[in-house]
């Protein structure tokens, strides 16, 4: 038999068991038997030596071709096995996969904190910085210093929880400060302009609890004092809160209203979502829902803290939290926020 | 302030619709709704009487026809006030009325009345809803025009303003007449009060002495004899009325009518009363006691002032007059005061006697002192025509605070600077000159010299100009520019951003964020039993509860409370914080307010899912999550046995870094937990969050990976129940090589002798340099178990 025969019939076995093949340990037997160190193939290979030079080449080249073409047959038979494998396995076993997987509990973030970042973020973006002082107050900055003399009516809309009594302690009465704005005052008195703060905290008031008053919540006092700054600053800066807040389409009016530490004062409103400005049972029949107080730093108040006011003006804002959330989530009853309820706070 | 309309359009022509009118005010300052008085008259026309007859068979009654313009009427009416020519109220079949004796809502049938048919009825004022009066129908003032329904003649719409406290001037009727003519750049007519006066002057008649000046700037009077006290007519009851004030008798209600009209309080005084024709005005006696027009006791003290006469107080001075001096059905003379007084001093005087009248609150918000005199003299006018009486000639007049009148300097760059607009000194000028200052231009040609007028006692500096023009102008018409400056320099404080990592690390862990009241009570604070014991907690001096009348100085209690709360309808496990201040008194001080964490976990036992129960939560838990929380920021941290009352003993453990006690973390002390009515075991961490501060700043430094593979080591060890895994690692750790040390198991139990646990560790042994041989670690291990053994007599496990 020549050895091209030889050859030929190699393959024709070869390619007939490897077919035959179920799994990974059939084939290396088939790999031993045919492409091993004692294959018929490779004492061929070896014996070629022995065959004259002319025909050693050509008889070389075939079985080198046949090596050739048995690996890439195994390969590729190796290459079906696993992927007939893999099919089989992947298709073994269905789940059940409606049943509920098995939780990560995570907690949340109360929901006022969520929109106090939030918040923060918006002002930081604008080139504020958060900055915040202590709730126990002495009336000077929470009044005094603020053009808010003893026995001055404005004290009346704020009603105050007192630790020392308004009137006897000499001017030095400690109280739970009534609003964020004392640290206008405080900041001012450190730092000179340019400054752009915003102040978050807890307040207090002396108020009954109903669903929409309780003795302590909180606030975002804002302050920038520098040369130039206008009136029409002060709209900008709180009109692009609103776009961000409440959305581009949400309209702003701004009005004339009265707080004794700026002038001119203005208050903020926005279209009242619910009846779009027609009036409605939230907004009492106005079409406008008021977010916050603000206006000019009044010349007494910079006076007070030796900032020229002929050279430096400024701008001050002061909004309640706890109204962000109750809009946008529509919560009527601001008791909830400190009720501790689990059934509410997880909804945020 | 409720302002009426038809009242208001005395003073201005109003073009536009009041709601528009309404708007204008609110986008000007003074927040305005709009109100409609007396709706539900439907089916009440006006009708006049025109004749009146005997019932044919009841002398009580008459048959009153009625005139109503497109038609006459014949109805039975009982009523003793009837008059041939009255301007009645007259109801139609069908309307809805109260019925006079049982004060519900019924409709008006047809009825026959003793043989006659009665098919309608003249009315009451109870009936018709405006009064309790039900004593005889009600007469319309004679201009009432027959056929007019009822509701256009006496209904009304309202222009009802909150007024803020800077804008006394707003109280009046007069006062929005001008802001609304401002507004809509229109003239106000104010027609120049004036009466006729006879007899003596009243120098002779009474004598006027302001004794503290600073208290009372003016005081002037007026003095009507011969007054004829009654009702008023009913133009001023409806007027009174539709301002929201209730009519009393014609004195009282002219001044109330005058105080509306002006702003200006005024008081009347039965002249006969006053001791000796003197009028002192003077700071209370200390224990001077007076009884006011409310009929209640006053204790006044010598920050207070009175109006008095030789003998007595006769009137709280701006706040309310004496019951001594009140005028009556009797009185037949008025002394009428129109005067002027220090707001700090009425506030002040108000609230300690917790007594706010119309008078206190215009007078608390510093009205004009040349308010006086006109007021006075339309009071006394009205008191002429209405009361009858001859007015004394003349008026007193004690005025020691006179004050100039103050120009102001208004530079319209100046106010173009502030607001951001360019509007022109024309433009300026004309906006002030419509609220009624007068305005000069100063040679500069951009600058006004602007004088107040004197019922704008709020306006007193040059930004206070800027307002009015701005607010009248419109706020719509200043424009909207972002901030152009420089971005000042930024020092965040870091506390900040670490309370925002730690509070979102811990909802990682699953740990709901609560926020309580920083209010709480003393009751609450003892049931926790701390220790050290508590500084004394900073009490409110005006508490609105029991229940929160002073700061806490532990967020332990509030958040107990919320867990025990919650336990009664959440049956799944319970975890909870708070970040918030506690507030440390430092004497008469600003309290320190330092920044506490404190978190909360409780298992209920009841926790069950289709992929088996959870194991429930313990001090394991509460451990790991202080750890976790202070690796996430980078801390290390150590445990030391705790000594806090409010936890169990030998189960808590304070939390040490770098030296510092930062915290504890431990199991809820089981009597704290039963006087919270918790049951179960509550495991609890608390840390002082600004004291981590200091360990949380700067950044580590990197650590290359091992290039060297390590061997891993298994150990058992048998130990005494008394040593700890602490000192265990602790030797471990200590020799060279060794890189990690890891307990994966601890055992007590049968298999071992009595006294004795088990703990297994897998020890990494890793080098730097080179790739380890076992025979190195053999080496390393044998130290190790040598120095166990000798110095915590630990044996391996066999």
């Amino acid at each position: 038999m020549s050895v091209s025969q030889q050859l030929e019939e190699i393959r024709k076995a070869a390619l007939g068991e490897l077919g035959g093949a179920g799994d990974a340990g059939e084939l290396e037997a088939w790999r031993i038997r045919y492409l091993g160190k004692k294959s018929r193939l490779n004492e061929l290979l070896r014996s070629l030596s022995k065959l004259p030079i002319e025909e050693r080449k050509a008889v070389g080249a075939a079985a080198n071709r046949l090596k050739a073409d048995l690996e890439k047959e195994l390969s590729q038979k190796e290459q079906a096995i696993r992927q007939e494998k893999l099919a089989a396995s992947a298709g073994d076993k269905g789940l059940d996969i409606s049943l509920p997987g098995r939780s990560f509990a995570a907690g949340r973030l109360h929901p006022v904190t969520q929109v106090y970042h939030e918040i923060n973020d918006i002002f930081i973006s604008m080139g504020f910085e958060v900055v915040e002082g202590p709730e126990v107050e002495w009336d000077y900055y929470n009044f005094e210093a603020l053009n808010i003399p003893r026995e001055h009516p404005a004290r009346d809309t704020m009603a105050t929880l007192w630790i020392d009594s308004e009137v006897g302690s000499g001017g030095r009465s400690r109280l739970l400060r009534t609003h964020t704005s004392p640290m206008q005052v405080r900041v001012m008195e450190k730092v000179r302009p340019p400054l752009r703060i915003v102040v978050p905290g807890k307040v207090y008031r002396y108020e009954a609890t109903d669903a929409t008053h309780i003795p302590m919540f909180h606030q975002l006092e804002g302050l920038a004092v520098d040369e130039g700054i206008t009136l029409a600053d002060l709209k900008g800066t709180l009109y692009e809160f609103s776009r961000r807040f409440f959305g581009v389409d949400r309209k702003v009016r701004f009005r004339c209203d009265y707080f004794p530490f700026v002038e001119p004062g203005v208050e903020m409103a926005i279209e009242c979502a619910v009846c779009k400005g027609e009036g409605c049972r939230l907004c009492s029949d106005s079409g406008w829902i008021e977010i916050l107080g603000a206006g000019m730093v009044h010349p007494k108040v910079l006076e007070r803290v030796n900032i020229d006011p002929e050279v430096y003006t400024g701008f001050a804002f002061g909004m309640g939290i706890e109204r962000m959330p109750m809009l946008r989530y529509g919560i009527n009853d601001i008791r909830l926020f400190y009720g501790s309820d689990l059934r509410f706070l997880r909804q945020f | 302030m409720k302002v009426p309309a038809k009242w208001l359009r005395d003073y201005v022509d109003i073009e536009l619709p009041l709601a528009e009118v309404a708007r204008r005010l609110t986008m000007a300052g003074t927040e305005t709704s709009l109100l409609s008085l007396r709706q539900g008259w439907q089916g009440v026309i006006i009708g006049e009487i025109v004749a009146v007859e005997p019932h044919p068979d009841a002398d009580r009654l008459r048959l009153v026809t009625v005139n109503l313009a497109l038609e006459k009427q014949t109805v039975v009416c009982g009523a003793p006030n009837l008059q041939l020519g009255d301007k009645i109220a007259f109801a139609a079949v069908g309307t809805e009325l109260i019925d006079g004796h049982t004060g519900q809502k019924a409709v008006l049938k047809k009825a026959k009345i003793r043989g006659v048919t009665s098919c309608g009825m003249v009315c009451s004022e109870k009936e018709l809803g405006i009064s309790d009066s039900h004593e005889g129908i009600m007469v319309l003032p004679s201009d009432a025009q027959p056929g007019t329904p009822l509701a256009d003649f006496l209904g009304d719409m309202v222009l009802d303003l909150e007024v803020t406290p800077n804008r006394p001037d707003l109280l009046s009727v007069i006062g929005v007449a001008r802001e609304v003519a401002a507004l809509n750049r229109q003239r106000v007519s104010i027609p120049e009060p004036s009466f006729e006066s006879q007899g003596a002057p009243i120098e002779e008649q009474i004598s006027v002495e302001i004794a503290d000046p600073d208290l009372c700037p003016r005081y002037c009077a007026s003095l009507i004899t011969g007054v004829d006290i009654g009702d008023s007519p009913e133009w001023l009851k409806q007027r009174l009325t539709n301002a929201g004030m209730r009519p009393i008798n014609n004195i009282v209600d002219v001044t109330n009518y005058v105080m509306l009209e002006y702003g200006q309080p005024l008081h009347g005084f039965d002249y006969n009363k006053i001791k000796v024709k003197r009028i002192i005005v003077r700071r209370a006696r200390e224990g001077e006691v007076i009884v006011s027009l409310d009929g209640v006791e006053r204790n006044l003290t010598r920050d207070m002032l009175v109006i008095a006469d030789s003998q007595r107080s006769v009137a709280i001075g701006g706040v309310m007059g004496g019951a001594n001096s009140e005028v009556t059905q009797e009185t037949t003379a008025i002394l009428l005061e129109a005067a002027s007084f220090n707001p700090a001093s009425i506030h002040y005087t108000s609230h300690r006697l917790g007594l706010v009248s119309e008078a206190s609150m215009r007078f608390e918000r510093a009205i004009g002192a040349e308010l006086t005199l006109p007021a006075l003299k339309r009071a006394t006018q009205l008191i002429v025509q209405l009361a009858g009486g001859k007015a004394a000639q003349g008026l007193i007049d004690v005025y020691p605070g006179r004050q100039e009148q103050q120009s102001v300097l208004l530079r319209v760059d100046r106010a173009n600077c502030l607001l951001g607009v360019e509007f022109s000194l024309e433009q300026v000028a004309e906006t002030l000159v419509s609220l009624g200052f007068d305005v000069k231009p100063v040679s500069s040609a951009v600058e006004l010299l602007v004088t107040t007028p004197y019922w704008r006692s709020d306006i007193s500096l040059e930004v206070d100009l800027i307002e009015e023009v701005a607010r009248v102008i419109g706020y719509d018409s200043i424009p909207t520019t972002m901030l152009a400056s420089p971005l000042p320099q930024q020092n965040p404080e870091p506390i900040i951003g670490l309370r925002k990592k730690v509070s979102q690390v811990l909802t990682g862990f699953g740990f709901q964020e609560v926020i309580t009241y920083s209010l709480t009570n003393q009751e609450v604070m003892a049931k926790l039993y701390r220790c050290p014991i508590e500084p004394e907690p900073i009490r409110l001096a005006n508490a609105m509860t029991t229940e929160q009348d002073c700061l806490r100085t532990s967020l332990r209690g509030n958040l107990l409370i919320a867990l025990a709360t919650n336990r009664r309808h959440e049956d799944g496990a319970i975890m909870i914080f708070e970040l918030g201040r506690v507030y440390l008194p430092r004497g008469n001080d600003l309290p320190d307010e330092p920044e506490v964490l404190c978190g909360l976990l409780s298992s209920s036992g009841a926790e069950k899912t289709w992929h088996g129960s959870k194991e429930p939560l313990d001090f394991f838990d509460a451990k790991g999550a202080v750890e976790s929380l202070l690796s996430q920021l980078g801390i290390e941290a150590s445990f030391e046995e705790g000594k806090d009352d409010g936890l169990r003993p030998g189960r808590q453990a304070t939390i040490v870094v770098g030296g510092d006690r930062l915290g504890i973390v431990g199991e809820l002390h089981p009597k704290v937990a039963e006087a919270f009515d918790i049951t179960g075991e509550v495991y609890l961490f608390e840390m002082d969050v600004a004291a981590l501060l200091p360990h949380n700043l700067g950044y580590k430094t990197f650590q290359p990976i091992p290039r060297f593979p390590a061997v891993v080591r298994d150990i058992a060890l048998v130990l005494d129940n008394d040593v700890d895994h602490r000192q265990v690692v602790d030797i471990i750790q200590g020799f060279p090589l060794v890189k990690r040390v890891t307990l994966f198991d601890v055992y007590t139990g049968k298999q071992l002798p009595p006294g004795k646990k088990s703990l297994a560790y897998r020890i990494s042994f890793q080098s730097t340099e080179h790739t380890l041989t076992d025979e190195e670690a053999d080496k390393v291990q044998q130290k190790i178990l040598k120095r166990l053994s000798g110095e915590l007599g630990a044996s391996l496990r066999g």
